[in-house]
């Protein structure tokens, strides 16, 4: 149906021009279950896009596939940046892919270092910087001043995503003390003192307030706009998904039943379906009863 | 409220006594079998009970009485003297900063002294005993545990066999020394750096591991290396070790009755003390020199991965931090600090053999590690001093032989002291003496981290 859709349409989709993120027919075994099948899409530039679909879909092994995590059973994963350096993630170590490729990623169960102040959590994100400014820790130890200089510029970079996150009050605290929605914005800080060129967010706004929720989105569009970082998101709050993304993709049982923007989506009977659990017979019986109405349109 | 009152007007007597008598009887039921009674063999190898009833006695009058003492004086007391400071506990945090603050440098100042105090209080000859045997035994094992804190209390991986990189320094240094005559000051950066070397050979196989299965891994590799040295006779001699390792010179200058030797050329008595206050500042310097490393290191990019792996290994590699050389980094940094450690080791004994290098002395090590508080070093030194020391006081109370008898040897109860000493710990201060954690770096004011949100790491 999705792909009826597509089709219909003359011009190509904005995302597929020079997309950030190919995904192209990725599949995930895990022995004999399927969890990610023939995925393919792409991220474009500077947008949102949203990654939906109901629990178990295989949202998150396709983040895990993305940032390394898990290496695809299939496929190809190719990131390119704003200046044309292309990268293929399947072939490239976790660690690689968040210092070389530029991909950044937050997780479902927030994964802070809580023993450690919110100042030294995003002065860990800049350790690549760091570790070179400190001459691999030989200059450093004798306490040149080159490394000074760098770790104030880092120290300043922290400062900047404390500031935007709105958490400079509690720089100095363990990150394991601040409330929960504060932590899930720490997350995010961190991450993006990474700089990266793709931003993956596992579940930003699980667990948050309405009030949170919309600071969240503000946050998530003010990265877009000033730091030009593609974001990548998997979300179960519509109010998200719906208010901020550009494109959204659905999966369902690891195969993507719909792609397009956010409206497409949400009148999407198969999306409906997956979300609303209908029958299959049903889900025929309204197709078909689309597809009439669609012709009857068109005629 | 009447409990309260009841507490004011002091215990209730009689139930005190009712609760000692029947204290007693269980102390009777459990110590007749064991105490009261004895068997040896007489002369045709028959068994013999014989009955120790005056120690039965004593002991159980000793539980009678601790008892009651326990029910009408101490607990009262100690209730009474929560009751006060009740409210009151939250201020103290003032002289806590202070001693916190104070703490350190202080101590330092002490270490320094302590030759000097203890040689005008003793003399020399009466010296001899309380540097070498406390001084500088204790911060052999003050620079163990501040090597070993790299590995166990930053990075969190732990390591059970942290005894073999010390094996390797001791031997590095008296094999080279012995066979090529080569100087300790050239002999202690090689040992060191071969000990490391060593450091990352263990590390890559057992990168993969985690907790438990680190744990065990890292116990075997210990064990080999103590094999290895007892069974390749041709290289190490074997279990009988390698004697008469060369002394330490000081610039040149030899340690001996030799007319160029320091007491010859310093124009005083000839004594062995010298050379043992010689030895005293070497360690103490080779452990502030592991101190300031440590500190440095934690204040950089390197020391704030060991601490993030700690805490989180996934974010960390999902931050771009390669973790296989981070945890090698620790692993070769600790390893080398035991090195060095080894080398003066074999340099102070004049004698090594591989019955020095056992499991028991990585399990002390570790244990200092933990007793400290994991990362801190202030922790880690307390907890050696402690442990070393505590087990070095041990042999000085011999008067204890008049009260328990010529067979009583306080030494062989040293394991059961230990037992009960990290039993108490555990309870009254699970994560070690210092269990907060310090920031590396802050914006506007340093706020020491509560334990409980610190991980401990998961190897």
């Amino acid at each position: 149906m999705s792909e009826t859709l597509t089709m219909t349409r003359d011009a190509p989709m904005p995302w597929e021009n020079r997309p950030v993120l190919k995904v192209e027919h990725v599949f995930m075994r895990f022995g004999g279950l399927i969890a990610v099948n023939d995925l393919s899409f792409s991220v474009g530039r500077g947008d949102i896009t949203a990654l939906i679909g109901p629990n178990g879909a295989g949202k998150t092994t396709v983040f895990n596939c993305i940032t390394g995590f898990y290496k695809p059973t299939q496929g190809m994963l190719r990131l390119e940046h704003a200046d044309g350096s292309t990268f293929l993630l399947e072939r490239m170590p976790d660690f690689k892919i968040s210092a070389k490729a530029k991909v950044a990623r937050t997780f479902q169960n927030i994964r802070l270092f809580s023993g450690m102040t919110l100042l030294e959590n995003l002065l860990v994100a800049q350790h690549n910087t760091l570790m070179l400014a400190s001459g691999m820790t030989i200059l450093g130890v004798l306490g040149l001043p080159g490394y000074r200089n760098a770790e104030r510029k880092a120290v300043e970079k922290a400062k900047y995503w404390l500031e935007k996150t709105g958490l400079t009050a509690r720089a100095d605290d363990p990150a394991g003390d601040l409330p929960y929605g504060a932590q899930r914005r720490l997350e995010i800080a961190r991450a993006m003192c990474t700089e990266p060129e793709l931003l993956c967010l596992d579940e930003p706004a699980a667990g948050l307030n309405p009030r949170e929720s919309a600071e969240l989105n503000a946050l998530l569009l003010g990265i877009r706009e000033t730091e030009k970082t593609s974001i990548l998101l998997i979300e179960h709050d519509m109010s998200v998904v719906m208010e901020i993304s550009d494109h959204v993709i659905v999966l369902e049982y690891g195969t993507k039943i719909a792609d397009g923007s956010p409206t497409e989506v949400r009148n999407d009977p198969r999306v409906i379906a997956a979300y609303l659990g209908v029958d299959d017979e049903e889900v025929e019986v309204v197709e078909e009863t689309l597809d009439e109405i669609i012709e009857g349109a068109a005629t | 409220m009447a409990d309260a009152i009841a507490k004011r007007h002091g215990p209730d007597m009689s139930a005190a006594v009712k609760d000692a008598l029947l204290s007693g009887l269980i102390a009777l039921g459990l110590f007749g079998p064991l105490v009261g009674l004895r068997t040896e063999q007489n002369m045709r190898n028959e068994l013999v009970v014989q009955g120790r009833w005056g120690l039965l006695a004593s002991v159980i009058g000793v539980i009678v009485v601790g008892r009651f003492l326990l029910l009408t004086l101490v607990w009262p007391a100690m209730a009474a003297r929560k009751e006060r400071a009740g409210p009151a506990s939250e201020t103290p945090s003032a002289v806590r900063q202070a001693v916190s603050r104070w703490f350190a440098p202080t101590s330092l100042v002490f270490l320094f002294l302590y030759p000097v105090i203890i040689v005008s209080l003793l003399g020399f000859q009466g010296s001899l005993k309380w540097v070498d045997n406390f001084g500088i035994q204790i911060l052999i094992y003050v620079m163990l545990g501040w090597g070993l804190n790299i590995v166990v209390g930053l990075a969190g991986l732990l390591d059970l066999g942290y005894v073999a990189f010390y094996a390797v320094g001791a031997y590095s240094y008296a094999l080279l020394s012995s066979h090529f005559g080569l100087s300790f000051w050239i002999l202690l950066p090689m040992a060191g750096i071969f000990a490391a070397l060593w450091g990352i050979l263990l590390g890559f196989p057992v990168l993969r591991l985690r907790g438990d299965y680190l744990a065990i891994v890292t116990l075997a590799f210990g064990e080999i290396i103590r094999l290895v040295l007892i069974n390749w006779r041709e290289l190490t001699n074997g279990s009988s070790g390698i004697s008469s390792i060369p002394k330490i010179t000081l610039f040149g200058i030899k340690f001996d009755a030799s007319p160029d030797g320091f007491a010859k050329i310093m124009d005083l008595p000839i004594s062995s003390a010298y050379y043992k206050i010689f030895l005293y500042y070497l360690i103490l310097l080779l452990a502030l020199l592991t101190a300031f490393v440590t500190i440095r290191l934690r204040k950089l990019p390197v020391g704030r991965a060991w601490e993030a792996l700690r805490e989180d290994e996934i974010a960390c590699r999902s931050l771009g931090i390669n973790t296989t050389n981070t945890k090698l980094t620790a692993f070769a940094l600790g390893a080398m600090f035991a090195g060095f450690a080894g080398s003066f080791f074999a340099a102070r004994q004049g004698f090594v053999s591989p019955e020095s290098f056992t499991f028991m002395e990585s399990a002390i090590i570790v244990a200092i590690v933990v007793l400290g508080g994991m990362g801190s070093m202030v922790g880690v030194a307390l907890a050696a001093v402690a442990m070393i020391g505590g087990t070095e006081l041990l042999r000085e109370l011999a008067f204890l032989k008049t009260i328990f008898g010529d067979n009583f040897n306080p030494d062989q109860f040293r394991m059961l002291i230990f037992g009960l000493a990290m039993v108490g710990i555990m309870i009254w201060k699970p994560r070690g003496f210092v269990s907060s954690r310090e920031p590396t770096i802050f914006l506007a004011e340093r706020k020491t981290i509560s334990g409980s949100l610190v991980k401990e790491g998961h190897g």
